[in-house]
Parts: structure tokens; sequence; C-alpha cells
């Protein structure tokens, strides 16, 4: 009963955020919509016992991608008035993209009443431990047999910094605005940085 | 296996790892000022990974190899080899590089960390076993060259390439993914042993779209025909040595793993694949003999020359036997020779100010400034062309000889004719080179490290490289024979 509930509340909530986020006027609102379709999504996760899966959405969907729209948003000068200018003069191929989507939809229903498709018998290298969470099982799989991987991961995941990093820093001269001496930054200590005074009552602090 | 001996023939990527983050610490705490050594440290490194690769690859015990990291990673004597080829092209790549960037001074510490980890990346990807290992190798390497491609930023070629390559690249692992989704889906596995029995127990539809999505994945990564658009742009926009890097070390990669993807999980219905690989080959032939004609930049001109010679080495692929592999691999060894040594060739012509000289016209008169650089390009470019006492036409003979072996006389004599066209192109800058009135604008700069790299190529690829056909006939035997060892 109370699965039945749940579901239809999370559902209902994710199909409204996802209408709200496109109709919405101002593109701040739309991406906090969004933030509430994610994780209204991830609560239909959790109901399917997808645990693992629910956690990425917020942590990652929310947490990192959604929160760079809003910075996107709000840092860059979009004139999004003049995005909508083109809404009736593309609404033609609008309509045949949504024809070609429900085409699909309907090809898809078709075949998947017409049975399953054959497909391979999984060889068992990833089978699961019976009896344990996703969460363990992923963990299992991901820090034993594929522990090789992981670390390759991470190093991509290094030179995809490093490459940002190298393609848009800029390092400033000394004396020039945004100039930044880390080392110095670095040795700076509270003690330098702030003075904890205790003024008298009815007497100003000399600063 | 046990962690250790994992750990041990893994070991040239491990090390490579560990060098590139202490050097990427020194790149970060030094500053501008440590590019010197840090490039002399990552050749050393490369050269050391080099020695490692090359003592597993002669070890007699060894000489199997071994599936290590629980089945996703094998070192035998195929990745051993590639693995030389794609660290030896690299450590050419680096020696050349800083030079070039003293012009704008842009040359930065990060360059040979990022061309360790590529170099990373294509050794991972070579050895690789299993789909997903292929696939982080892949990634790992492409990750690297996008930033390397739009690594001169004051130069927008250089950035509009850098784009260029990260959007097409993106689309070409999406292919390939997709491919691999479906490959797994209808196979159940990952592995390529687990592939390769599920496809030799029956295959169906979902599976041949899977292996042709996947083969059109890879294809796009070593540039062939249909899926080269990119390359042209790419190698011209780029700065100059990434552009040899590009044309050397991830196609070496890129080939080897498109050779083992066909010839181990997809080995037993070669039947379904071997059409792809025949067109593509004939395709890449015509149309990178027939799209260089028209250039009039040197660097576009050895793109399309580069994806000539894809042809070629797919040529030994659509053959589909050992002595197929082995050819490729032979091609493989020379072709690294004469795109490194044409590469450096091309980046030492420079005007009078110190800029390169990309625009053929302005070759005109080379001869006079500087002989001796165009008597190596003219070797370079007579190789390439396949003409008899030079050892590019070596690799054009085994690759040849193995389609004809394999009963394909009619693709041979089509590929044969089809490198006629591209003869012409490649005797158009020697004819530039020696016989036009001299433009005056290039001279030669001299450089001792180009030109040690530059004579070493030349002497490979100069008729004295015949002394090698033993070595690297046997080598190559041996590496294409552990690609056909059935476990």
């Amino acid at each position: 009963m109370i699965q039945t509930f749940a579901f239809y509340l999370f559902a209902v909530l994710v199909v409204a955020s996802g209408t709200l986020t496109i109709t919405a006027r101002n593109p701040v609102h739309s991406v906090l919509w969004l933030i509430l379709a994610f994780f209204n999504a991830a609560g239909l996760m959790v109901l399917v016992g997808a645990e693992f899966i629910a956690m990425l959405l917020v942590i990652v969907y929310v947490g990192a991608v959604a929160v760079l729209f809003l910075f996107v948003v709000m840092m860059l000068d979009i004139d999004f008035a003049e995005m909508r200018a083109g809404f009736i003069k593309n609404f033609p191929i609008g309509i045949l993209i949504a024809l070609v989507l429900l085409a699909e939809l309907v090809l898809g229903i078709g075949a998947y009443r017409a049975g399953a498709l054959e497909l391979g018998v999984p060889d068992g290298a990833a089978a699961p431990i019976v009896g344990e969470s996703n969460i363990t099982n992923i963990g299992a799989l991901l820090y034993s047999k594929y522990v090789f991987l992981f670390e390759t991961a991470g190093i991509i995941l290094l030179v995809a910094m490093i490459g940002a990093i190298v393609l848009t820093h800029r390092e400033r001269p000394e004396g020039a605005r945004g100039h930044q001496n880390i080392d110095k930054q670095n040795r700076r200590r509270p003690e330098d940085a702030t003075e904890l005074k205790t003024p008298s009552i009815g007497k100003g602090v000399e600063l | 296996m046990s962690i250790l001996n994992s750990l041990y023939l893994s070991a040239p990527e491990i090390g490579l790892v560990v060098t590139g983050l202490i050097l990427l610490l020194v790149t970060a705490f030094g500053g501008v000022k440590t590019s010197r050594g840090v490039t002399i440290a990552a050749v050393a490194a490369l050269f050391g990974a080099a020695i490692f690769t090359l003592d597993l690859f002669t070890n007699p015990s060894f000489a199997l190899g071994g599936d290590i990291w629980s089945g996703l990673y094998r070192m035998d004597a195929f990745g051993s080899f590639s693995k030389i080829l794609i660290y030896l092209a690299t450590i050419g790549c680096l020696i050349v590089t800083p030079k070039f960037f003293d012009a704008t001074n842009e040359y930065r510490p990060e360059y040979p960390v990022l061309m360790i980890f590529g170099a990373v990346g294509m050794g991972i990807m070579v050895s690789a076993v299993d789909l997903i290992t292929l696939y982080m190798g892949l990634e790992l390497m492409s990750l690297a060259s996008y930033v390397l491609a739009s690594f001169a930023r004051s130069d927008e070629r250089s950035a509009e390439a850098g784009l260029k390559y990260f959007v097409l690249g993106a689309l070409a692992s999406g292919i390939l993914l997709y491919g691999m989704s479906l490959v797994y889906g209808f196979t159940g596995s990952t592995s390529y042993l687990g592939i390769r029995a599920a496809l030799d127990g029956g295959m169906s539809t979902g599976a041949v779209f899977g292996i042709v999505f996947v083969l059109a994945g890879l294809a796009f990564k070593v540039a062939a025909v249909p899926f080269h658009m990119w390359t042209p742009d790419v190698y011209e926009g780029a700065p100059t040595p990434v552009t040899t890097f590009f044309a050397t070390a991830p196609k070496v990669a890129a080939l080897a793993v498109l050779m083992r993807m066909a010839l181990d999980p997809f080995g037993g219905v070669s039947d379904v694949w071997q059409q792809v690989v025949i067109f593509a080959a004939l395709a890449s032939i015509i149309v990178g003999a027939l799209g260089a004609i028209g250039q009039d930049n040197v660097k576009r001109l050895l793109a399309y020359s580069s994806i000539n010679n894809v042809g070629f080495i797919l040529v030994g692929l659509a053959a589909a036997t050992e002595t197929g592999a082995a050819a490729m691999l032979v091609y493989l060894a020379i072709y690294v020779a004469m795109s490194l040594g044409s590469f450096v060739a091309v980046l030492m012509m420079q005007d009078k100010n110190g800029r390169q000289v990309e625009n053929i016209a302005d070759m005109a008169g080379l001869s006079s400034s500087n002989p001796m650089l165009a008597l190596c390009l003219a070797i370079m470019m007579l190789s390439l062309a396949g003409i008899p006492p030079l050892f590019g036409f070596w690799g054009k003979f085994v690759v040849f000889q193995a389609a004809v072996q394999a009963d394909m006389l009619l693709f041979a004599a089509l590929g044969i004719a089809a490198s006629v066209i591209g003869a012409f192109y490649y005797l158009k800058i020697v004819k530039v080179m020696y016989f036009d009135d001299p433009a005056g604008v290039v001279e030669g700069r001299s450089d001792t490290s180009r030109w040690i790299v530059l004579a070493i190529t030349t002497l490979i690829v100069s008729p004295l490289g015949y002394l090698l056909t033993p070595l690297l006939g046997d080598v190559a035997a041996r590496a294409a024979s552990a690609l056909f060892f059935v476990v």
C-alpha cells in the first residue's frame, strides 16, 4: 500500500517538475525544478531496489551536474528570450522529431509484446553475492576483480583535470591583477591575518 | 594469478604512471622552468619502459604471456611488440618537441606528463583482453590527445583542432561503446575469451550489429575511410610535434587494438567483418591517394598519406591469417619510422624568421638551402610511395603477399593499382624541392636532437633497412602468433 502511494507521489512529482523545467520563464527556476525532478527520480530508483543508482542520482546529478548548470546559467549572459524566439519557426521540426519518437515508442512496445530478445547468457564473471545489497556487491567487484580498471579510471580523471588546467590557467605576472603566490598564501597563518581586540565600552577601535 | 605476478607483468604501465605522477608534482611545484628536466625524465621513463617490455618480450618464460588482473589484461608478445613501437614513437616525438614552442614560449612541463599518460593508455589498450579495459585505455589515450592537440594556446587553429578532435573522438567513443554494449548483451561476456566462445557457438543478428559498430568506432580512431574526415583538419591545426605524435603512436595503438579485436574475440566469425575491412582498406587507399593530390599544405598532405597507409595496413588484416597479422606488424614498424621521419623533416623546415614552412610551394629550393634535409625528406617521400630500393616497399610487399596467399587476388590487384596513384603526390614534393625555381623561403634550422631522430629514421627507411628484415620478420611473426594462440 505504502509503496503504491510512494510510487504515485514520486512519479507525479517527476512528471510535474519535468514539465515545469521546460516551461519555467526564469532559467534559474528551470534548474531548480530539474533538481526536484532528479530527487524524485532517485526516490523511484529506491522503490525498484536500485539504491546505488538512487544515490548516484543524488550525488552526481543533483550534487555536481545541477549545481554546475546553475553556475552556467547564472554566470553566462545568455539571452533566453532570444533563444525562445525561434520557437514558432522550429515548431514543425519539433513535431517531426516528436512523431519519430512516438513511432519508436510504438515499435518498442510492439517488440516488447512479441517476446524477449535472445540475449547471451551471462558468463558469471560479475555474479552477485546472494543476500548482499547492491552496494556491497558493486564494492566487492570494484575493489577486487576490477581494481586495475578502477585505478585507470582515476588516472583518466586526473588527465582530464590536468587538461582543463593546462588549457585555461594563465599565470599572472607579479603585480598584475589576479596574481597568486600560492606559497605565500599557504604560509599565511590565522594570527597574521586576524587580530583580536577587546574594545572597552563606549570607545571605538583603532584599525 | 597472484597480485605480485600481475604487478610484475604490467610493470611498464605501473612504472610509467608512477613516474607521471611524480613528474606532475614536480611541474606543479616547479612551474615552467622545470620543462627541460621533466622532458628528459619522461624520455628516460619511456625508454626504461621500452627496455622492460623488451625483456618481457624476449624472456622465454613469458613466451605464451599470461592473463593478469583477473583476466582483464594480457601480457603477450603481440602487446609487447606494439608497446615497444608506441614507446619508441613517443620518445621520438618528445625529443623533437621543445624547440618548436621556443618562438611562442608556450612549452610547459605538462606536455611530457600528458605524453606519458597517453602512452600508458595506449599500453593498456593493446594489452586489453576485456572490453572494459580496452575502453579505459582508449579514453586515457584520447583525453591526453585532445589536450595535446590544443596545446598551442595562442594559435586559433590549434584550439579548433582540439575541439574538432574532441567532438568527433567523443562521437567515435560513443559508437564504440554502443557496439560493445550490443556485443556484451548478445554474448553475455565482456572478456575476449567469453565473447569468442559465445560467438563460435552461434551468432545472432544483434551480435553482428555490435561487431560492425565496434569496428566502425575503431576505424574512426585509426582514421580509415569512411571515418577519416577529421584527420586532415586535426593534423593541420594541431602543433606539428603533436601531429607527429598523432600520426605515429596512437595510430599503432588503435591498429593493434583493431587487430586483436578482429582476430581474437571476432576471430571465429571472420567472414562477418572481412568485407567491412576489405572495403575500408580499398577506400582508404583510394581516398587517401586522391585526397592528397589537391593539397597545398604539407601537413594536410601527410594526413592523407597516413589515411592511405592505414589502408595498406588493413590489407593485411583483411587476409585474416597469421601471415597477414605479421605483415601488418612489419608494415606498422616501417610506417612509424617513415611517418616520424617525414614529420620531423617538416618540423625542421623554417623560414628566416623561424616560422614553420607548411606550404608545399614554399618548399622549392630546399635542395640548395639545406641539401641534407632535402635528401632525407626525399628518401622519406620515395619510401612512402613504395619505390623499391627503399624500405617502404618491403612493407607494401609483405601485406600484399599475405593478401595473395589468402586467395584475394582481385583485392590485392586493386590495392596495388591504387597505390600507383599515391606515388604521384609523393613525387610532387620531391619535384618541388629539387626541380622548381627556389622560392627563397625555406631554410632548414639545425638542431642536434632533431637531426638524430631524422638520421635514425632515414637510416631505417634507406636500403640499409633491409638488413633488419630477418629480425623484424621474426619478431613480427612471434608477435602475430601470440594473437592466434588459443588457450
